[in-house]
């Protein structure tokens, strides 16, 4: 678009100049971070305090990594970020498997097997993504108590796949909507039944939608804070509050290389889902905001 | 399963047939039921379960003695909620507008015929993908004013540069603010772009044959046709602002003293920490309120559209 009239003047040209200028130095602005979270996870503590932010390290050291993976203080522990790293792992595989899944299904129902009521449920459904879940917190603790699930792995999982649900349900409705009724019809007067269409007609249509919707329930679990600091125990903790406490630790010398690498450990898994998709992952956000 | 049966009467046949007919009918109401079931519990049940909580006189564990809109009162007269519920004005406002001009801006110049827009975009926005606490932590340390930018800049000669503001208490919901909108601005230029690449080029070119000016077709054309991206954007950033808690919680702990607390973490405190529940129940209720307040609106004004085209 902005097929803007070409006029090859200075102004012109001054103009395209300042512009790229602009977007250059924004685009420093946001890698700010990044680049000093990186420089400072590779510096020795003495660099740090004699040198700036952007400094160059003196010689590059991965000390700060390794104690942050296996021997960093979170807390009272000091055994790293390895095992709460492990612990996420273990909360987002299943979360993000079984919500995508019961997702797929939902959308599948609520667009090509519409019954009475199949809005009302929709919406009904829907309203999960908008609800602050402070209103959840407490009686969701109770209920995990109950279930003997608290402080557990499988009660976070649980508790991502109830509030996951809303946002996948969303995505694949949105997605079947667009897939031709006629297909299924024709599949039904063939003696296809519910599951044989799903499974043989949707789910290989469904390639783009399935990456969108698992880069979106991965980014959000794995960078969630709120249930994990709510309903996580010492053993369940994920790496976000474990990067939290690690950082809020204040025994001894406060070694800001290890809290950076701590906290580039912890943000590697989403960034490198984004640099690798970042397409799908940008679908993902619109398609989750922007209503259905 | 009755298919197993082996040759079956053709009476007995048509019979399943239409058991079977019958099970295709209801199975695709038995497929969603689970999820309805599981939205109906732990939302809409939850909500009136908060809700009730919020009427009793709950401290460290939840009881059920009711003492109606007390807590409520509490609240209202509550000098640590004042602040929060200030803040989240203050912090929810700035984060906002400031994320609608540079994302924006950003798009606006983005669309110009942009060599390697591509890899620009994606550093607008990479920020989206971290982790809240990922952020605060990384801001945090940006904004320590021994070791972070007031101290690069004073190493750069300028002396008396000061700032300090994640140690100022009335200065500190600003390094809210900034970080929060380094995190998200990227995502509503996304929007905009979106918005802008939608806009038939056939208006651009009519009214650049016009002699219309750039930007007078910015202002005149574009942005008005970009009013439902700005409702949407809107809607989804103030809904951060509200949910906002880790950022909280990782940049500033809520301090100096609680001069950065927002409804979220004064929730989170009481209810987790302090010890009233009953308090706490009453604070997530509010919150609640807030988002149904932009909710409802944002719903009306879109079935309303749909009615009219």
């Amino acid at each position: 678009m902005a097929n803007m009239v070409r006029r090859h003047t200075t102004s012109a040209r001054l103009w395209r100049a300042g512009l790229y200028t602009l977007l250059i130095v924004a685009a420093l602005v946001y890698l700010l971070p990044l680049v000093v979270m990186l420089l400072t996870s590779l510096k020795p503590l003495d660099d740090i305090r004699a040198g700036g932010l952007l400094s160059l390290p003196s010689t590059i050291s991965f000390e700060a990594w390794s104690k942050a993976w296996s021997s960093a203080c979170t807390g009272m522990r000091c055994d790293g970020m390895s095992g709460y790293f492990l612990n996420s792992i273990a909360i987002v595989v299943p979360a993000v498997a079984i919500s995508s899944f019961v997702g797929a299904l939902n959308g599948y129902v609520l667009t090509k097997w519409r019954f009475r009521g199949a809005n009302l449920c929709f919406a009904l459904l829907l309203f999960g993504c908008f609800v602050p879940f402070q209103v959840v917190l407490m009686p969701m603790a109770r209920t995990l108590g109950w279930l003997g699930l608290a402080s557990s792995t499988s009660g976070l999982v649980l508790v991502h796949v109830v509030y996951g649900i809303a946002f996948t349900t969303l995505f694949f409705r949105n997605y079947y909507v667009s897939i031709p009724d006629e297909m299924i019809a024709a599949a039904k007067l063939d003696g296809a039944g519910f599951w044989r269409i799903f499974w043989r007609i949707l789910l290989p249509v469904s390639g783009p939608i399935i990456t969108v919707t698992v880069i979106w329930q991965f980014t959000q679990i794995w960078n969630d804070f709120l249930f994990g600091v709510s309903f996580a125990g010492f053993d369940s903790q994920p790496v976000t509050v474990a990067l939290n406490n690690m950082v809020n630790t204040s025994t001894g010398v406060k070694e800001y290389n290890v809290d950076m690498a701590a906290a580039m450990i912890a943000a590697l898994p989403t960034l490198v889902v984004y640099v690798l998709a970042g397409k799908y992952f940008v679908r993902g956000l619109t398609a989750g905001s922007v209503k259905g | 399963m009755p298919s197993n049966v082996s040759a079956p009467a053709t009476g007995e046949r048509r019979h399943r047939r239409s058991l079977a007919g019958h099970i295709e009918r209801v199975l695709p109401r038995l497929v969603v039921a689970p999820s309805l079931g599981v939205a109906l519990f732990f939302v809409y049940g939850y909500m009136l379960w908060t809700f009730l909580l919020s009427l009793t006189n709950s401290r460290m564990l939840p009881q059920y003695d009711f003492v109606g809109f007390a807590q409520y009162a509490r609240l209202f007269a509550n000098e640590r909620w004042h602040v929060a519920a200030t803040n989240l004005v203050v912090f929810g406002g700035l984060f906002i507008v400031s994320c609608l001009v540079i994302g924006l801006l950003l798009a606006v110049f983005l669309d110009q015929r942009i060599r390697q827009e591509g890899a620009l975009r994606t550093v607008y926005l990479y920020p989206m993908a971290l982790s809240l606490i990922v952020t605060g932590v990384v801001w945090r340390w940006l904004l320590n004013p021994g070791l972070g930018i007031q101290a690069m800049v004073r190493g750069w000669g300028f002396e008396d540069f000061t700032f300090n503001w994640l140690v100022d208490s009335d200065m500190a919901i600003y390094t809210l603010v900034i970080a929060a909108v380094w995190q998200a601005s990227g995502f509503v230029m996304a929007l905009f772009l979106a918005g802008l690449r939608s806009i038939d080029d056939s208006l651009f070119q009519a009214a650049a044959l016009d002699g219309a000016s750039l930007p007078r077709i910015y202002t005149r054309i574009v942005l008005p046709s970009l009013r439902p991206v700005v409702f949407s954007a809107v809607m989804i950033l103030a809904h951060i602002a509200i949910k906002s808690f880790d950022l909280v919680m990782a940049l500033t702990g809520g301090g100096p003293g609680y001069a950065t607390d927002l409804p979220a973490t004064f929730m989170y405190a009481h209810t987790f920490t302090r010890g009233q529940i009953g308090l706490g129940s009453a604070s997530a209720i509010m919150m609640l309120c807030g988002v149904l307040a932009i909710l409802v609106p944002y719903l009306y004004s879109e079935l309303r559209g749909q009615r009219h085209g």
